[in-house]
């Protein structure tokens, strides 16, 4: 989309926002357009980020963000190291990414400006504070000439503001405010003003500041100002003669809300639970990008949710199988390293054949590798990451709104089939969000769960007796006359007891691969969107859905004929996928890694495929997918 | 419960007819998720169901069905608490305990320790001790490690978990914090506790989780086969140390006692009649309970503890606690432990010197000095290493708090609905 293509002129007024006046001059309505906030880590982009998210899908818009900074809370001040950046596209048609290029970017010093200048399309926008472009900020940035002059910013419409003084004029009035409190409103003037340039209602906006600030009512005061004050610039400055309209998209009928990935899959959690009849019992370490999970779940003590923050990544994981023994839904969740951690207890709760759920929320590898950056680079480490045979279900998210159902489903296997089950995000669906079509609870399926009843015939209970989908019993302690020891040394089928028999360690290992292979046969076939056979089939997972949907839907709008499939689930495959490779000539493979899901395929179907492997720490742009794709079926 | 219904269910535990007639072999299905509302606030934790059972039944049994009311646990005791004092607070009538053994704790496996292990006599006074204490084998979990002492699980008919090198109390926190309702024992070793699961004991006791520790002191690394481990002597020779450790030892109760555990203990595998007491007090305490057993490796480290295992030697090198007693040993008690400022010392009584000027042990003391103390007496110093009680104070436990802060969580915001969650905040309709 490029705002000169779509942008109409028209005479209407844009909505009044409660509290201010009509903008009076001219609209331009556009069908969407991406913007990006940048500044240092301790300017609060995220924040205003959040709130341009939150007013946008208010106002009735498909909105998907990147926010993106760096693995240090405070980085040193006004360094390339130190920039935050969250970026939001927001349209009145259905959107599956957050923008390849930006009509908009708002810098808050040097170092922002010149890290996202690169983003921005020419004739873009682009609001800079030129008050931080003194020759101290250069040199923190090291620059040696100034981005302002030296024809860095030349292709661009560049709105100067004087931020700094225009902010402290605004929030001078309130009392009881250290300059360095005022200062510390810039980011709302700036958002404010960009409020204006969208026109953008900020009454949303309002109620989050009292609410956030309601015991320090002079700095929700001051925000407040300083929101109000960068607005009526917008209106009053003369480097604005007009605004932009966004109209709200066509979503189908519901009722809707914004949700942040990690967010909708401690509540997919919470739904799992409930569903299911069982208690949710999460035991986790802290680690980037999966605490929010944890922290998340934490405040949702009255659902019956328990969490313990272990001590570690290992006793996170041990305590989670632990609390699956007693009954509970246990759920570990961390990040690629602390995942490497809990290997062998991965391995453990293979062999008890208990359910529960392994989350990763992969980022960029390997060892800490770029902790706040997104990678899907743990496919193999959840394929084959523990010692032995030991084959695990995985299944993985594709959008932060399907983070909700993935919690859902995955919770459903791994009690079906006794199984602790892997479910995979990463950071940029984790922190990423989009409107979401709130479900409600009667009209989601239940969760069957079943647990033996007491016996008392004296004889042992036969805790690896199987039913027909190879899954044991799950009996819990509590219960009289089931009494039975598990452990990680190899068990004698059916009796559990300890085995060295090395014609039972064959069988066993047979039946806990196919037991898992089985899983297929109880998911969903494979949907292909697009023709059905011919000549180039995109093959995605996870959370390059996005860039991946919207590169096939342009390439195909462009007369090409491509196909796409999106995985859900990676293990095991479903049923159908060799039949669905086998229709068309090529296969293309985009991953952010350097190839393993196309590894996996190779090697299961002996199919060619071709990648698209990008690893930078960023997701895939459309033009990236796109790019390929036409490289492909040219 | 009533009183007369609680005897009964007892006694078809004992003779092994729990069956009602609700209860068949089909599994049960859960058909409808809990009412958690319905359930309120739950006032303390042991009276929670367990989360298996999905609430639907009260708090029964997982799978009770129609005996839900007979399977619950005595209420307070949950069943994974020694019922004794309970049960004598609720009723004045004699209780007739379940009519278990021994040997109705012995699993069918064969016990495959080498002749003369000391692992042996621990298992015997557990499964000793076990029928007095009145809660169900149902009831009773056992969670070890990896190395000789945690096979122990796979020779109890209790529930067990053998679980992986050094993490059984992480096991035992997650199975506490989710069921604490039970009773869970942790089997550890010194180098499966001390070496690779040094952390996660350093925490379970932190945390003062509800479960007894029991660490088994061999001193030595058996399972594979002689190496040394945390606790062997500096100068020890091994495959591994040919020219002697060079590793300064750990010892486990100065560490317990360092991680302020409410309850700590040691005793020695022979001195059977003192270990039974020992595992006794320690399923009692409310809270960590962390036990220490002198255990003889015959095979890989024979007599390490001779001198406080030998009959003829060990009433000069140990000192056996008793709490309100001054510290008092020797063949015939004749000698004694004081303090000299801040250090201790031994010293013969008679001539003067009386029982009166001697240290006197109190386990209740909420200062942690005079315990660690104790666990700093050590033979090679020549002191007497103290056996028995050395702490034993009451503190808030982990699965307690942790299920107070669930149930005040209810109450302050109801039962919990999610359709109220999804619909928290700012949203939008399209029509
Ligand atoms: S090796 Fe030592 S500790 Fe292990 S079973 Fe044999 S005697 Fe006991």
């Amino acid at each position: 989309m490029t705002r000169e293509s779509t942008a109409a002129v028209s005479t209407e007024a844009p909505p009044v926002s409660p509290g201010l006046p009509a903008s009076t001059k001219e609209t331009i309505r556009l069908d969407g357009a991406t913007v990006r906030l940048a500044g240092d880590s301790g300017d609060g982009m995220q924040v205003v980020g959040g709130q341009f998210t939150n007013t946008s899908a208010l106002h009735g818009n498909d909105v998907a963000t990147f926010p993106d900074f760096p693995a240090e809370i405070r980085a040193p001040r006004g360094t390339l190291a130190g920039v935050s950046g969250y970026q939001v596209q927001f349209a009145s048609r259905d959107i599956f990414t957050p923008g390849d290029t930006l009509q908009a970017l708002v810098a808050m010093n040097p170092a922002a400006l010149v890290t996202n200048v690169g983003d921005l399309e020419k004739g873009g926008i682009l609001i800079v504070n030129d008050e931080s472009f003194k020759a101290k900020d250069l040199k923190l940035a090291r620059l040696e000439t100034n981005p302002l002059e030296d024809g860095t910013v030349d292709d661009y419409r560049v709105i100067k503001v004087r931020l700094d003084t225009l902010n402290r004029e605004a929030v001078r009035e309130v009392e009881g405010l250290s300059s360095k409190l005022q200062d510390r409103c810039k980011n709302f003037f700036a958002l404010g003003l960009i409020y204006w340039l969208f026109g953008r209602g900020i009454e949303p906006t309002l109620r989050f500041v009292r609410e956030k600030f309601g015991n320090k009512p002079e700095v929700a005061a001051a925000n407040e100002k300083a929101l109000r004050a960068g607005w009526y610039y917008g209106e009053t400055t003369e480097a604005f003669d007009h605004s932009y309209q966004v109209e709200p998209a066509r979503l189908a009928p519901g009722t809707y809300r914004n949700v942040i990935g990690n967010q909708a899959l401690a509540w997919g959690l919470v739904t799992a639970a409930k569903l299911s009849g069982k208690e949710l019992y999460i035991g986790s370490y802290p680690i980037t990008p999966a605490s929010p999970v944890l922290e998340e779940l934490s405040a949702l003590k009255h659902f019956g949710v328990r969490t313990v923050q272990a001590e570690d990544e290992i006793a996170a994981i041990c305590s989670a199988i632990g609390a699956a023994f007693g009954g509970a839904m246990a759920v570990t969740s961390s990040s690629g390293p602390g995942i490497a951690l809990k290997g062998e207890a991965m391995g453990l709760g293979m062999i008890l054949e208990l359910p529960m759920l392994v989350i990763n929320i992969q980022r960029g590898g390997p060892s800490t590798g770029l902790p706040t950056k997104t990678e899907q680079s743990d496919l193999l480490q959840a394929m084959f990451g523990r010692n032995g045979e030991s084959p695990l279900p995985i299944i993985a998210a594709r959008s932060p709104s399907d983070c909700f159902e993935v919690a859902l489903e995955a919770w459903r296997i791994a009690t079906r089939f006794m199984t602790p089950v892997i479910l995979l995000s990463d950071g940029y669906i984790a922190n990423g969000s989009e409107p979401w079509e709130i479900p409600n609870m009667d009209d989601l399926p239940r969760i069957s769960v079943e647990h033996p009843a007491p016996q008392a015939n004296g004889k042992p209970f036969l805790p690896y007796e199987r039913n027909e989908r190879l899954a044991r019993p799950w009996a819990l302690p509590g219960t009289p006359g089931m009494m039975h020891r598990v452990g990680g040394l190899e068990k004698e089928d059916v009796t559990g007891n300890v085995s060295y028999d090395p014609e039972n360690h064959q069988h066993m290992t047979n039946v806990r691969a196919e037991r898992v292979a089985r899983i297929a046969d109880d998911i969903p076939l494979q949907a292909v969107d697009g023709p059905p056979r011919g000549k180039l089939l995109v093959l995605s997972w996870g959370g390059t859905f996005g860039a991946c949907t919207s590169a096939v839907e342009e390439c195909r709008a462009g007369g090409l004929s491509v196909a796409h499939a999106h995985l859900r689930y990676l293990n095991p495959f479903p049923a159908n996928l060799g039949e669905v490779l086998a229709a068309y000539d090529r296969i293309l493979v985009p991953e952010l890694n350097t190839g393993q899901l196309r590894m996996l395929v190779q090697s299961r179907f002996l199919r060619e495929c071709v990648g698209l492997n990008k690893v930078k720490g960023k997701p895939f742009t459309v033009s990236d997918v796109v790019f390929k794709t036409r490289e492909l079926v040219a | 419960m009533s009183y007369s219904r609680l005897e009964s269910w007892w006694r078809r535990v004992a003779l092994g007819q729990q069956e009602t007639e609700a209860d068949g072999d089909a599994p049960v299905a859960l058909a409808e998720p809990p009412d958690t509302a319905a359930r309120g606030p739950a006032p303390v934790a042991l009276a929670e169901p367990p989360p298996g059972n999905g609430g639907g039944a009260a708090a029964g049994h997982p799978g009770r069905d129609g005996a839900a009311a007979l399977a619950e646990p005595p209420p307070g005791n949950g069943g994974g608490r020694p019922v004794e004092a309970d049960v004598a607070a609720e009723a004045a009538a004699p209780v007739k305990l379940p009519v278990l053994k021994a040997a109705d704790f012995a699993s069918d496996q064969d016990v495959r320790w080498c002749p003369g292990c000391g692992d042996y006599a621990i298992l015997a006074q557990m499964k000793k001790m076990l029928p007095s204490l009145g809660v169900p084998r149902e009831n009773i979990v056992f969670i070890s490690g990896i190395g000789c002492s945690s096979r122990f699980p796979y020779y109890m008919n209790t529930y067990g978990i053998h679980s992986i090198h050094g993490r059984a109390p992480a096991f035992a926190t997650g199975l506490k914090a989710a069921r604490p309702d039970l009773m869970v024992w942790v089997i550890t070793g010194d180098g499966d506790g001390l070496s690779i699961g040094g952390n996660h004991l350093m925490h379970a006791i932190r945390r003062n989780l509800d479960v007894n520790i029991v660490l088994f002191n061999n001193r030595i690394y058996g399972l594979t086969k002689g190496q040394y481990s945390p606790t062997s002597p500096l100068g020890k020779k091994t495959k591994t140390s040919p020219m002697g450790a060079i590793d300064n030892p750990l010892h486990p109760l100065s560490i317990a006692i360092g991680c302020e555990a409410t309850f700590v203990a040691r005793s020695i595998d022979t001195h059977i009649k003192h270990l039974e007491k020992v595992l006794r007090r320690a399923a009692e305490h409310r809270g960590t309970a962390f036990v220490e057993v002198y255990q003889n490796c015959n095979v890989f480290n024979d007599n390490a503890w001779q001198y406080a295992s030998d009959r003829r030697t060990k009433s000069e090198h140990t000192i056996e606690l008793e709490h309100g007693a001054p510290l008092v040993f020797g063949h015939d008690r004749q000698k004694g432990i004081r303090l000299n400022g801040l250090e201790p010392e031994v010293v013969a009584l008679g001539n003067g010197t009386t029982e009166a000027g001697l240290l006197v042990h109190d386990e209740k003391a909420s200062e942690p000095s005079l315990a660690y103390l104790l666990s700093r007496l050590r033979h090679e110093d020549g002191f007497p290493e103290p056996i028995g009680v050395f702490r034993a104070i009451d503190a808030p436990r982990y699965e307690e708090e942790l299920a107070a802060q669930v149930a005040s969580a209810r109450a302050r915001s109801g039962g919990g609905d999610l359709n109220a969650l999804f619909n928290s905040g700012e949203t939008w309709t399209v029509s």
